[in-house]
């Protein structure tokens, strides 16, 4: 089937192609030019007097937006860090033995990812007053883990199941202490699973808007809390740079990591939840 | 250490996270909404949340709306996710490019394309300024209702933007580790293109694309605050209008808030179901 595509399918395939592109880019245009307007209304297509005050505002203490900045990427790191502790032994539980009852242990790990947050985050918020962890930050992380654990558990099993626990077994023998068998033959093996599911789960942390809103009690502000603020309030200069902010570490991460993403491993599901 | 301890000693920190913050959410979302709350000081457990949520129309309204937008945004979703990987699967100049957008896209949060929709879609957004500028509206009211509208047209083309990509990354990667040898044999046996397409690589790729439309299904079923920012007044997407009876002045609608939450648990149950069924083999390659 290797035969040269006719010229009506090139053009088919051009038009297309330029078409895709062109609505794949298209709703963030808006945010980057109102980021950079004075003023810009109706009928005028572009700005009728450009400004850095969207800017400059942005990136003032006054806003906020940097204080939120530094707290959405805390709270992403926080669940990031639980997410790798907690998902690392149980990727290798499920990625190395067979048990009786795994495929429940399975299934109820991936559940999370499939319920949204609202059907469980209500319940949560009753209990998270009584036990004072409603309006703060380490509360806000402890629910972030329920949609970011389930990614990292499924790219850790992937790992496990491709890994030969007799490296282990040799270093053990030739007098390594189980901690330096750990150091260094377990974590270099895994790293790879370590860095893509970390990745998804700093990701997934970093999209979160109702958890935080609810836990948060609208004491704890990440971006996504000032963008929808910002957003709902006709800031409309200012939500555009927050975007421009917002969506940095995404393209940073993207960059960095393109080569260890592949569409074929199932961690990509992650995605789905951003 | 026997192997069971220790796959009980590797599991708890995990399972703790989801028994205890996953299923107690649920559990407790359950009790609050029969109005039961021990440690509240509510302890007659009654129906009258569900029957108010079950006999109020703007229930059935926004249940209906949410399907809705589920639906047909998943569907969208997937007919123009394998149109774009047949187009994307064999080498040409666009193709690197389109990848990378793909790929981009994923990592822009929903909230990000909720505003990007708004600002390009609404009375006075872009489309509306250009349809201004080559005369073919003269006000904004002039424009179609495209945001904050009844059919949640702004709420759809918002997912189909994020989705897309999704979709396609996943069934791009199916179809190039299926290689092209399936449909040469098939096209050697005198089918034609598009008999190869149906009868042999659309059963191969199927699984792939429904695994992603059940994520892509419950996710907008139940996102907040897409609906939020795209989405009418009344009827209100399912979550948003969960939110609301949530944060109510008058505490006496939390439990229905509560009901509306298990409707979405609910739904999501069945959605898991064929999601297992598609993906039973995920876990172990």
């Amino acid at each position: 089937m290797s035969q040269r595509p006719s010229t009506g399918f090139r053009t088919f395939r051009a038009i297309t192609t330029v078409m895709m592109v062109t609505w794949l880019i298209l709703p963030l245009v808006p945010l980057a030019i109102w980021s950079f307007s004075r003023s810009w209304f109706f009928p005028n297509v572009l700005p009728s007097a450009w400004s850095l005050q969207g800017w400059e505002y942005a990136l003032s203490d006054r806003s906020g937006v940097i204080d939120a900045l530094w707290l959405t990427i805390g709270i992403s790191l926080g669940a990031t860090v639980l997410s790798v502790l907690a998902g690392v032994p149980a990727g290798r539980a499920l990625g190395m033995y067979n048990f009786r009852g795994k495929q429940f242990i399975e299934l109820l790990i991936l559940a999370p990812a499939i319920v949204p947050g609202i059907a469980v985050v209500l319940g949560i918020h009753v209990v998270f007053i009584w036990l004072g962890l409603a309006n703060s930050i380490f509360g806000v992380i402890l629910v972030h883990l329920i949609p970011t654990l389930p990614y990292m558990v499924l790219v850790m099993s992937g790992i496990f199941a491709n890994y030969d626990p007799a490296f282990e077994a040799q270093a053990r023998s030739l007098g390594a202490s189980p901690l330096k068998t750990f150091w260094y033959v377990t974590v270099p093996a895994i790293m790879p699973g370590i860095i893509v599911g970390a990745l998804f789960a700093f990701l997934i942390s970093w999209s979160q808007y109702i958890l935080t809103l609810l836990i948060g009690g609208g004491r704890v502000i990440t971006l996504p809390l000032l963008l929808f603020n910002f957003a709902t309030s006709g800031r409309n200069d200012l939500t555009g740079a927050i975007s421009v902010i917002y969506i940095i570490p995404g393209i940073l991460i993207l960059i960095l990591t393109a080569r260890h993403l592949s569409g074929r491993s199932g961690a990509v599901g992650g995605f789905g939840q951003i | 250490m026997s192997d069971r301890w220790k796959i009980i000693l590797l599991l708890t920190p995990a399972m703790s996270v989801i028994v205890l913050l996953f299923l107690g959410g649920l559990a407790l979302g359950l009790m609050r909404s029969f109005n039961y709350m021990p440690i509240i000081g509510l302890i007659n457990p009654n129906f009258d949340a569900y029957l108010a949520v079950f006999t109020s129309s703007e229930f059935y309204l926004s249940f209906l709306l949410t399907f809705h937008i589920a639906f047909t945004s998943t569907a969208i979703s997937c007919v123009l996710a394998i149109g774009a990987a047949l187009l994307l699967r064999r080498t040409f100049v666009g193709r690197s490019l389109i990848n990378f957008l793909f790929q981009l896209n994923l990592t822009v949060p929903h909230l990000v394309g909720a505003v990007g929709i708004l600002y390009l879609f609404s009375q006075s957004g872009s489309f509306a300024r250009l349809a201004n500028e080559f005369g073919m509206i003269e006000r904004p009211s002039d424009f179609p209702a495209l945001v904050f509208d009844p059919f949640a047209i702004g709420i759809i083309l918002q997912y189909v933007w994020k989705e897309v990509p999704f979709i396609g990354v996943i069934v791009l990667a199916n179809m190039q580790s299926l290689g092209e040898d399936y449909e040469s044999v098939a096209r050697s046996l005198g089918a034609n293109k598009w008999q190869s397409f149906i009868h042999v690589l659309l059963p191969l790729i199927i699984p792939g694309v429904l695994s992603a439309s059940v994520i892509v299904f419950a996710f907008t079923f139940g996102a907040f605050e897409i609906p939020a920012i795209l989405g009418a007044n009344f009827p209100a997407a399912l979550p948003v209008l969960a939110f609301r009876k949530f944060t109510d002045v008058d505490l006496a609608a939390r439990p229905e808030a509560m009901a509306m939450a298990m409707v979405i648990a609910l739904l999501s149950a069945v959605m898991i179901f064929f999601y297992i069924r598609y993906t039973r083999q995920k876990f172990r390659n």
